[in-house]
């Protein structure tokens, strides 16, 4: 029973990394076409982690390394815990919970190790990350709470099933207002622009990654690919419906990342205070007044 | 036994190598030291006039995370001391493309006081780029020589620079620790 378990998670392992690679080669080539480029081919993201990971490496501290590894494997464990087309490793409905503060053990890894690193660049990047985050997670627990309320359960599962019956019963057709707010979160929690104030590569050098070489890099690339799959499984189970099949659910995943690349492509750069006081105000009174909406009304 | 282990081994690495090779013609991270007047032809070939993002060619912030280093112009006698802490803050395997005529021989600041004219006899350059300035085509098609090196294992510069160690940090230190003063004459 227990290796049934162990071999359906490391299966869903390498989905979720296979996922999410492709989604950011996908993004760098539409990327392009915005911008009237030809762009990379799609399988460009695989191409480059393979190569970084046969480079050579360099690190200041064994903290470095161990922060490098807590941080994808508290990613590739919050991704074991969402339900992926009603699909999860154990008998679960997907707590929601759970994911919440899984989700936190992958930043505070990178975290760990960047810091680690020496580069003054790198705490700036992760106070800056860690400030974001301050900013989305408000938002997003109002429009949690929501649907928490609405299905009186705090599973993925059971929330995405309350919108079965067509695509008139989805959460994002029945509750726009509280989707748009979810979506800007989301943005922030993808670091895209507006709020790629964490990475910045003309400000301050990539940020987070500036002291990372060779295979650090590849698994920062891995590890950002599992957290695009993360955040967008997360919308697609809250707002677009139960999904009938896995393809299904990719497709919805997909959309949702388009819709973030679109807009990273013609957004300039929020200042972190800027972006930390507006995703408080915009996004957070969306949610509230969904709120009132839908309990109050 | 012992020489038939040893062979073994070098064809298993070898073979890894060509492999690998492979992937490391098609990413390319780009690191570029703008020293002087060429930085301008940087965005034209970065942007969708002749985007080189099309070979997996893409700039970096850092030199942790580079692969190839552009110096675009001239070293100076100042610059030179950063471009050297540059090149061995990147890790291996790594490649520097020379840009423009100051890289080869000092371009018209040849009789300059302060200008480096062999830039190679300090980092070991894989490619120069002739031309005062280079134009966006001739970069491209540098960029592209330069994978096909990498894809067959001709690009060895910084083995070069491993096995002649001695020899480069002499020439930087006779640049770096002179103390007679520039305009005073002297060896240059």
């Amino acid at each position: 029973m227990i290796f049934l378990i162990l071999l359906k998670a490391f299966l869903i392992t390498l989905w979720v990394v296979f996922i999410g690679l492709l989604f950011l080669g996908i993004g760098r080539k539409i990327t392009a076409r915005i911008q009237k480029r030809y762009g990379p081919p799609f399988y460009q993201q695989f191409i480059d982690v393979i190569k970084l990971l046969a480079k050579e490496s360099i690190w200041h501290h064994w903290i470095m390394i161990l922060g490098a590894i807590m941080a994808l494997g508290g990613l590739i464990a919050t991704a074991l815990h969402v339900p992926i087309a009603g699909i999860l490793p154990y008998d679960s409905n997907g707590p929601i919970f759970l994911v919440l503060y899984l989700s936190a053990i992958g930043y505070l890894g990178m975290a760990m190790g960047v810091s680690a690193s020496g580069n003054p660049n790198a705490p700036l990047g992760i106070g800056r990350a860690l400030t974001l985050m301050l900013g989305y997670e408000i938002p997003f627990a109002a429009v949690l709470i929501i649907f928490m309320g609405l299905t009186k359960s705090s599973y993925f599962l059971q929330i995405a099933q309350s919108q079965a019956g067509g695509i008139l019963h989805w959460n994002f057709i029945r509750y726009p207002l509280a989707f748009i707010g979810a979506e800007i979160a989301v943005q922030a929690m993808m670091a895209e622009k507006p709020f790629d104030q964490m990475i910045a590569p003309a400000e301050i050098a990539s940020g987070p990654l500036v002291e990372w070489p060779g295979k650090f890099l590849g698994l920062g690339m891995i590890q950002m690919g599992v957290s695009v799959f993360i955040e967008t499984a997360i919308i697609t189970n809250l707002f677009l419906g139960p999904s009938h099949n896995i393809l299904d659910f990719t497709l919805k995943q997909f959309g949702i990342y388009f819709i973030a690349l679109c807009i990273n492509a013609v957004m300039p750069r929020f200042k972190i205070e800027n972006a930390a006081i507006y995703l408080w105000t915009i996004p957070l009174g969306l949610g509230l007044l969904q709120m009132l909406i839908t309990f109050v009304l | 036994m012992l020489d038939k282990i040893q062979k073994d081994r070098e064809k298993r690495q070898s073979a890894w190598e060509a492999v690998i090779n492979y992937f490391r013609k098609r990413s390319l991270y780009m690191l570029h030291y703008c020293t002087g007047c060429g930085a301008i032809e940087l965005p034209p070939i970065m942007t969708s006039r002749w985007d080189m993002e099309r070979f997996g060619i893409a700039p970096m912030a850092t030199p942790r995370q580079a692969d190839i280093l552009l110096v675009t112009g001239y070293a100076s006698q100042k610059t030179i001391k950063r471009l050297i802490y540059t090149y061995e803050q990147m890790p291996n395997p790594k490649w520097v493309l020379g840009f423009g005529s100051c890289t080869i021989n000092g371009g018209i600041y040849w009789d300059s006081y302060n200008v480096i004219n062999k830039l190679d006899r300090y980092i070991p350059i894989d490619l120069f780029i002739s031309g005062c300035m280079p134009r966006p085509q001739s970069i491209l098609s540098a960029m592209k020589k330069l994978q096909e090196m990498i894809g067959k294992g001709e690009a060895k510069g910084y083995e070069r620079y491993k096995q002649n160690y001695e020899w480069y940090k002499k020439n930087q230190r006779k640049l770096l620790e002179r103390e007679t003063p520039f305009l005073d004459g002297g060896e240059k």
